[in-house]
């Protein structure tokens, strides 16, 4: 562990609700340890600095996608976020394209609705499985969606998205990721139940694949690829109903 | 405790200046004004084929002026650069191939564009009577 410190300055975006017409900048002046991650810092600052200030957290290792947060402009899960990689003075912001409820908190409830929309859930059109029988898998069916199961919902591909900045009908990267995570599952048999969302105006067509949702993923999900072999998909299936051809049984 | 979320305003017309990665998708879809014009050239050194002999000769020199052949240099670098590098790599992304377990690694499907867009130019070049 080491003990060296380094004296850093966090410029934290404030809003309170009742108080703030508009956010404002506060510094804080923090000695950080060199192997903390911007988590550490902001923790630091509510333990010994300034006891108001606002913000989501919980697990520090990347698995409950509560602290997405901008760092220096960059859509960034804080507890991933080494301070010896950043510059001495550091600006903290809420996430992008997000409302924000006070400080660093923003008002999720857009995508939390949209994460429903697309249906994320295994759907049956035949009889369940006997009690003692289960859906069968096999590892390279698995392959085909396992990489999309990795998604913590930190939604710093939404911050970084510039379709879903200007136009918040985008059903947008995580949610897309989502269903084509279902649509790619051999036990689902919902595809084309999801089509009408998916393929309509506000799903995968409005994605002009500037690829911001992979860069800035970490947990490399790669939702821009989703969403692009889901275009992929809906042309076959596009074709397929126009010349006749059976499309997907599901 | 009231809510009252603040909505940040976002600038519909210079929202690309905001970061890196904006601007090269910008100049990504910049190329369609290539494409335009390369649209209405083809246009109209159709017309002049249907026209006359003079008109269609007057078309082909006109192209080979060193100002043209230099637009024409640099319009393919632009492409090369915008489109068909960054589109090639993307490729593996949009269309993986899955065989049993294992994904194809990306070089082979990168490698295989290249390989087509070889062929198709070769034909074409052939085609325009280059070789």
């Amino acid at each position: 562990m080491s003990t060296q410190t380094r004296q850093m300055e966090l410029e934290v975006m404030r809003y309170d609700p009742e108080k703030d017409d508009a956010p404002w900048f506060q510094t804080y002046s923090v000695p950080c340890m060199e192997d903390w991650v911007i988590l550490d810092a902001i923790n630091y600052v509510k333990d010994n600095l300034d006891t108001t200030l606002a913000y989501r957290w919980s697990c520090h290792m990347m698995v409950c996608g509560s602290c997405g947060m901008m760092v220096n402009g960059e859509p960034s899960l804080t507890c991933k976020t080494f301070i010896r990689e950043l510059p001495d003075k550091v600006r903290i912001e809420p996430l992008e394209n997000f409302p924000i409820e006070r400080d660093l908190v923003v008002v999720l409830d857009d995508v939390m609705q949209k994460l429903h929309q697309v249906q994320p859930y295994i759907i049956r059109k035949d009889d369940p499985p006997a009690e003692d029988k289960e859906y069968i898998q096999s590892r390279g069916a698995l392959a085909k969606f396992k990489q999309l199961t990795m998604c913590i919902n930190c939604m710093c591909c939404y911050a970084a998205c510039p379709q879903y900045a200007l136009n918040k009908d985008f059903i947008g990267p995580a949610a897309l990721a989502l269903a084509h995570r279902y649509n790619r599952d051999n036990r689902d048999q919902g595809k084309s139940d999801r089509l009408d969302i998916l393929a309509d105006h506000d799903g995968v067509w409005d994605c002009s694949f500037v690829g911001a949702c992979s860069e800035v993923c970490p947990k490399h999900v790669d939702p821009a690829a989703a969403i692009q072999q889901m275009k992929v998909d809906g042309a076959v299936e596009f074709w397929k109903q126009k010349m006749g051809i059976p499309g997907d049984k599901s | 405790m009231s809510r009252n979320p603040y909505v940040r305003p976002i600038s519909t017309t210079t929202w690309y200046m905001r970061h890196g990665r904006y601007k090269v998708y910008v100049l990504r879809e910049l190329t369609s004004f290539l494409v335009m014009f390369y649209s209405f050239l083809t246009i109209y050194g159709l017309s002049a084929l249907t026209g006359s002999a003079e008109r269609w000769d007057a078309f082909l020199a006109s192209q080979q002026s060193t100002a043209m052949v230099v637009f024409h240099g640099v319009a393919l670098l632009y492409f090369l650069f915008f489109q068909t590098f960054p589109w090639f790599k993307l490729a593996p992304k949009a269309m993986p191939v899955q065989i049993g377990e294992k994904k194809l690694p990306d070089s082979y499907i990168i490698i295989g564009h290249y390989v087509a867009w070889l062929a198709v130019s070769v034909f074409i070049l052939w085609l325009a009577g280059a070789f």
